[in-house]
């Protein structure tokens, strides 16, 4: 196909402290196709998308839209060229509204038409199938309705140019099917799509062209249909891997103590409504308990009340047989509990402290680096040091800000400081959300590795497959109540149909 | 006049500045700045105001000079924390200082001189007689000037594009710069427009309040000011509410001087109940959920 590319970039350079982002990259966008940009985390996707969006300044590299040079220094510049971005880590502004945040993006107006801004919501999220409350605020709302109403945004604005940075890393099966369609939709319409993700599977079957990135230089661009999937994981890894999970056979340990106990919990969410509703379950030592369901049916607040950051309404938790409900997060985590947070950068990071801070951020008050009033970083940095081998976290040296970490090197960080402690308990999140093949399979290896040495662990996630893969125990969660309970094996379907259910109310 | 309508006129007087600089500080920290300099911004517009108004024996030129006064000295502060990304405490603080400092030497001669040309109440008809609620119709330009403004602030800030990209800005920079905004041109245009009125503030202190110049006269009404900002929850109708009942203790003052009370208690009033509202409000917030634009303070560099 010979066709004269809608965007070229053409020799882009960008060099950030200590790490060369992109070297010499081209990359070519033609009208009318869903191009995938493909590669693991750091490998500079989501920068050179930054520097086509004008958030970023290349160091050097020139920029062409319809054969024309053009200087895109700000958004505002790549709106004007009909560009528009869904970034990863949304940009949305939390205290206002869902109507708000689309208004500040689309309204043309000098006063604000809010009821014209609603039809066209309304009209995006029925042809889409996006349902979002348009009044309700962004910060209650859940990290998949988050990215929804980005896309909303993104669709809302006249865009000729729509880049989706990882849009499926938090949406379910169900939802990326409902996104595909809608991608395929766009580009009937003869909108140009460009797809940064590391999932094969995503990038192969969406897409017209795959641009592999590795370690900021172009290894590739190919079709898919010209293309085997471990073509492409050694395009992008430049080695094969070996996925190996043994799950043992579920062994009942109701003859231990169990570790978990929570009975009839009633949570309220941040707009005063029932968020989890009457849920019962036990976990004993060495198991893993996976909790499916569609975000924002109560897991997040689950998951801060155990952890003693929400406050229970109704009913009681029990951690290694001591009653914590409404106890302070401090003497929760103090018996050996250990949270992993879905928003990495918003409640697990400081992005200003270096690698070594924030690796010693929950572990300060540990005899072995604290003498009493001062911190003894001396004996803790051969600690970060082993961390940083053990975890196999990318950074230039223990001194540089968490904020240049990529995603999966700061999952990495969270994981390796919750490792300090050897906790008892482990919740996690969405752990794997966004994150790359190679990173994936070393989380989910750690996770076996601590229910191996007995530790007990709450698996959120919304990911299906990894809690069928992961988990000795599963529950549903379905507007707060649990409308489906598995113990050992489960079946895909089973659990599906479970986390759809129509709850009587 | 019964005590209860005069009082209220007093009040309302007493108000004003406190308003008009709230106003100020209301927009400029919706964008983001903190700018802490009002007490010295609000110092020269005073000294501007009446050194105008002395000289040319024109209002609306002592005005206009005090809002321009005003514009260029928060300049400095938009420059240093906006373009510079200096920290914002530090900047403020030296422009308080700044300020009070050229207003007491270029004031040192024209202490205590009289000022016969002062902002007159304008009556409104038919309105003015209506019992206490009078009171608010037989003021000067800049009480009604200060009032609508209230309104149009609080519409404009709700209800436009532009005052949904101002409070974007405050709460969110990067996700303003996302959106299209120039982050950094809504900063200046917020900070430059508080100078103005809080220029206009000081001005009224000299032309309507207390006419003349003193040094110092602004007695603390700009820190005041920074503090009625929080207490108005960031709202500028709420800003009527808070600068009234601080005004009012103002007011008060000369009320119960008669009475005995030793004037220096009373005139610890308006500071003491300061700290004392300031504590009582941050718990409230805390509860409601209100709390300041989440970029305050922090200058927005782009990665």
């Amino acid at each position: 196909m010979i066709t004269k590319p809608l965007i070229k970039m053409e020799k882009v350079s960008k060099k950030f402290p200590n790490v060369i982002a992109l070297d010499n990259v081209d990359f070519s966008l033609i009208k009318g196709e869903i191009h995938a940009l493909l590669g693991e985390n750091g490998a500079g996707k989501t920068t050179l998308m930054k520097i086509l969006f004008g958030m970023l300044k290349p160091d050097s590299g020139t920029i062409y839209i319809n054969g024309k040079k053009v200087n895109i220094t700000s958004p505002r510049d790549a709106m004007q060229h009909k560009i528009g971005m869904v970034h990863q880590h949304f940009m949305l502004v939390d205290s206002l509204t869902v109507l708000e945040n689309i208004a500040l993006s689309y309204e043309k107006k000098p006063i604000i038409d809010y009821n014209e801004i609603e039809k066209k919501i309304k009209e995006i999220s029925e042809r889409y199938n996006f349902y979002v409350d348009p009044k309700s605020k962004i910060w209650q709302l859940s990290v998949g309705e988050q990215q929804k109403v980005e896309i909303i945004k993104a669709l809302c604005g006249d865009v000729d140019v729509l880049i989706l940075d990882e849009p499926t890393s938090v949406l379910t099966p169900i939802e990326v099917e409902e996104l595909f369609k809608a991608l395929n939709a766009m580009r009937k319409q003869g909108k140009s799509i460009i797809f940064i993700t590391h999932k094969l599977d995503e990038a192969i079957s969406i897409s017209d062209r795959i641009t592999v990135l590795r370690k900021g230089k172009v290894v590739g661009v190919v079709k898919p249909s010209e293309v085997t999937k471990s073509d492409l994981v050694k395009m992008m890894v430049g080695r094969e891997i070996a996925e190996m999970i043994n799950k043992d056979k579920y062994k009942s340990n109701e003859n231990n103590i169990p570790l978990v106990e929570v009975e009839n919990l009633v949570v309220f969410n941040d707009r005063g409504l029932v968020a989890v509703n009457g849920a019962s379950f036990v976990l004993y030592p060495g198991e893993i308990l996976g909790i499916a369901g569609i975000t924002g049916n109560g897991q997040r607040e689950l998951a801060e009340a155990l952890i003693g950051a929400r406050r229970v309404s109704h009913g009681k938790i029990k951690i290694l047989g001591i009653n914590t409900t409404n106890k302070k997060t401090r003497d929760i985590i103090k018996l050996g509990v250990s949270y992993i947070p879905e928003d990495r950068i918003r409640f697990g990071i400081l992005p200003n402290l270096s690698v070594t801070e924030n690796l010693l951020l929950t572990n300060y008050d540990d005899p072995r680096f604290s003498r009493k009033l001062t911190v003894n970083y001396h004996s803790f940095r051969n600690v970060a040091l082993n961390l940083i081998k053990e975890f196999n976290i990318v950074t230039p040296n223990l001194q540089t800000p968490a904020k240049f970490l990529s995603g999966g090197n700061l999952q990495k960080l969270l994981i390796a400081r919750s490792a300090v402690k050897e906790p008892k308990l482990i919740i996690v999140s969405n752990p794997t959300s966004g994150l790359d093949v190679a990173t994936v399979a070393l989380v989910h290896e750690w996770l076996i590795r601590m229910k191996k040495k007995n530790v007990g662990i709450i698996l959120i996630s919304e990911d299906l497959e990894e809690i069928i893969k992961l988990s000795d125990k599963i529950i549903v969660l379905k507007e707060g109540k649990i409308t489906g309970n598995f113990v050992g094996e489960a079946k895909i379907t089973e659990v599906a149909t479970a986390m759809t259910t129509k709850v009587s109310t | 006049m019964d005590i209860v309508t005069s009082l209220l006129l007093e009040s309302i007087k007493a108000s004003t500045p406190l308003l008009l600089a709230t106003l100020g500080e209301i927009y400029t920290e919706r964008s983001g700045i903190l700018n802490l300099g009002i007490e010295g911004i609000m110092a020269i517009g005073a000294f501007t105001g009446f050194f105008v108004a002395y000289t040319t024996r024109s209002l609306p030129l002592s005005l206009l000079a005090a809002a321009t006064i005003g514009i260029l000295l928060s300049s400095l502060h938009a420059i240093s924390s906006i373009t510079f990304k200096a920290n914002q405490t530090v900047s403020g603080l030296a422009l308080a200082m700044l300020g009070l400092g050229i207003s007491s030497v270029a004031g040192s001669k024209y202490v205590g001189l009289p000022l016969t040309l002062t902002l007159q109440p304008i009556r409104i008809p038919y309105l003015a007689s209506v019992p206490i609620a009078g009171a608010f119709f037989n003021q000067d330009f800049l009480v009604y000037f200060s009032l609508i403004l209230s309104i149009f602030m609080w519409f404009f800030l709700n209800r436009t594009k532009y005052g949904l990209q101002i409070i974007a800005v405050g709460e969110n920079p990067s996700a303003a710069d996302a959106s299209g905004i120039n982050v950094e041109l809504v900063r200046y245009l917020c900070t430059l427009f508080g100078g103005a009125l809080e220029g206009l503030a000081g001005a009224y202190i000299s032309l309507a309040y207390l006419p003349g110049w003193i040094d110092g006269m602004t007695q603390g009404r700009g820190w005041i000011a920074i503090a009625l900002t929080v207490l108005s929850l960031w709202d500028p109708l709420k800003g009527i509410l808070v600068a009234l009942a601080f005004g009012s203790i103002d007011a008060l003052q000369y009320v119960l001087q008669p009475y005995g009370i030793p004037v220096s208690l009373l005139n610890s009033l308006p500071y003491v109940v300061t700290i004392v509202v300031m504590a009582v409000a941050t718990i409230l917030l805390a509860k409601r959920r209100v709390r300041p634009p989440s970029a305050l303070g922090t200058p927005y560099i782009r990665e």
